[in-house]
């Protein structure tokens, strides 16, 4: 199915809760949509039986400088087609629902988006630092990160 | 008897296997909660090798980050770089010349036969069997030895380039590469006929940690340990990149011939089988080869047009994706590469609830997962 398509069979269902398609430069297109309505949009682009998104192949965190954002690629391998869908968060305490009930491989990505840029998933199953030590201040991959003199005492 | 019972106590243990254990093939740590022998729980640590790969990438240029991805998994370090110049190929829309792809293409098919060999060699080596690794080792060696002659690396070789190859092959490769797939198609019976089909190594491995189609598919599972569960799925076939679909090959799925469908048995010999379609595909690959140049023209100072790409090449530990932010730039805005070994682990909890400790060595031995790119 065409991106186009899927955006309007999104909006179609969720109404303003998807807000725009973006399509020039991006391959995948993404579907913009609102962090509150992420695991709903989620689970409809799962069941729904003309789109059938049964693969979650990649998601990321993103930091846009002004804000962030989350992406999801995603991939069906019934049907064969991709799409990403894309939510924009503010700097300040970015937070949206987790996907890992409907993909469970979300989990151990989710980790690292929350390890790396402090974005919180509520109702993750296990969220924790993934592949910094649980004791590490900041998230490195923000373009803001300062990095620091000290860890634990010895100068790094 | 039962008064004896009561007298032994039962509490459960809670045990570090690794971050150093020779079965965990590199250093992962699994915290197990076990009962006796029995696993009640797994929980994967990762991040010891944590290099900051994707910080490295938005301060270095397109070109300079080639050998940031031979260390990503660096027993298939060909891949990983053939990997990165598709995408940014991709992201940029330059045209490769078709001698640069068919190398790319003999290379990557030659550098997942070395990493099956490891996977296979390894494998039966944690379940007891240290001979096959010799024999694996001493065929991987030649491969090792073409690299050399190609690139003068044989381990992180930052032989492919954005818009082609480093260089044309040199003089004999095609013949050399011959001679060895002669050498090496008979080798793959032989492995068989040594250990693949023995009996305590099928009975170590038949109906532990079966994954289902589902589950594999929803836990994100690739390559291999996918097409392990049953699913005919890998991106060379349906989503086919560069010149694969020049070729005819067959995708190898598991079919629970010993056990159940998804076990550690089946994910060994997809490996195993794979390592026969390679050979295929090189083979095919030799004959056509065009001459031509191997360079497409990419000016010194790369900037790619703003955009957003994801990639995803078949790896042989699976899916490699890379997402890639350019802004306009030198440098890439930002860089996620997602590593089939990492998005692996996360089952790894799942399915070890209620195995043998001895089973979980075999289930991260047939995952064939490496650490550097789970770390990253």
């Amino acid at each position: 199915m065409e991106p186009k398509e899927i955006f309007e069979k999104v909006t179609e269902k969720f109404g303003g809760k998807a807000v725009e398609l973006q399509e020039e430069g991006f391959r995948p297109a993404f579907v913009v949509v609102s962090p509150e309505s992420v695991r709903e949009i989620a689970l409809f682009l799962r069941d729904d039986p003309a789109l059938k998104f049964d693969s979650l192949m990649c998601l990321s965190g993103v930091d846009y400088k002004d804000r962030f954002a989350v992406t999801y690629h995603l991939h069906s391998l019934s049907v064969g087609h991709q799409i990403g869908v894309k939510t924009y968060l503010p700097r300040e305490a970015p937070s949206l629902p987790s996907v890992d009930m409907v993909w469970p491989a979300a989990n151990f990505q989710e980790r690292e988006a929350f390890d790396l840029y402090g974005i919180v998933f509520e109702g993750s199953w296990d969220l924790r630092r993934i592949l910094l030590p649980e004791d590490w201040e900041g998230h490195p991959l923000r373009k803001d990160y300062k990095y620091p003199e000290f860890y634990n005492g010895i100068k790094v | 008897m039962k008064a004896r019972a009561e007298a032994l106590p039962t509490q459960e243990m809670l045990i570090n296997m690794g971050p150093q254990h020779p079965s965990t093939h590199g250093v992962l740590r699994v915290i197990l909660r076990t009962d006796g022998e029995v696993v009640v729980n797994a929980r994967p640590d990762v991040g010891y090798l944590h290099r900051a790969l994707e910080k490295i990438g938005e301060r270095v240029t397109y070109a300079q980050y080639m050998p940031f991805t031979d260390r990503l998994d660096y027993l298939a370090a060909m891949n990983c770089n053939a990997a990165w110049a598709w995408t940014v190929e991709k992201l940029a829309g330059i045209e490769v010349p078709e001698r640069a792809e068919y190398i790319r293409v003999i290379v990557s098919e030659l550098n997942r036969i070395a990493s099956h060999l490891i996977a296979f060699g390894s494998f039966t080596a944690d379940m007891g069997a240290f001979t096959p690794f010799l024999y694996a080792i001493r065929e991987r060696e030649r491969i090792n030895d073409l690299f050399e002659d190609i690139c003068g690396n044989r381990l992180t070789y930052n032989y492919v380039r954005i818009g082609g190859v480093s260089a044309d092959l040199p003089d004999r490769f095609l013949e050399k590469t011959k001679e060895f797939l002669d050498y090496f198609e008979p080798k793959v019976p032989e492995y068989n006929n040594l250990i693949s089909y023995n009996k305590i190594f099928v009975h170590r491995l038949a109906n532990v940690a079966a994954v289902t189609p589902e589950d594999a598919v929803g836990y994100g599972l690739t390559g291999p340990n996918l097409r392990g569960s049953g699913v005919p799925f890998d991106l060379r076939k349906n989503e086919p990149y560069s010149v694969y679909p020049e070729f005819d090959f067959d995708v190898c799925v598991g079919t629970g011939e010993r056990g159940t469908l998804g076990d550690c048995f089946d994910r060994y010999m997809v490996r195993i089988n794979e390592m026969k379609e390679s050979v295929r595909i090189v083979r095919q690959a030799i004959e056509q080869i065009p001459e031509g140049p191997v360079m497409a023209k990419v000016p010194r100072m790369f900037k790619p047009p703003v955009g957003e790409v994801y990639f995803r090449a078949e790896n042989p530990r699976g899916e490699t994706g890379i997402y890639l932010i350019s802004d306009g730039t030198v440098n890439p805005y930002r860089l996620k590469i997602r590593a089939p070994s990492f998005v692996t682990m996360g089952i790894f909890e799942k399915i070890t609830k209620g195995l043998m400790i001895a089973d979980v060595v075999a289930v991260i031995g047939s995952f064939d997962i490496i650490l550097p790119e789970i770390d990253r």
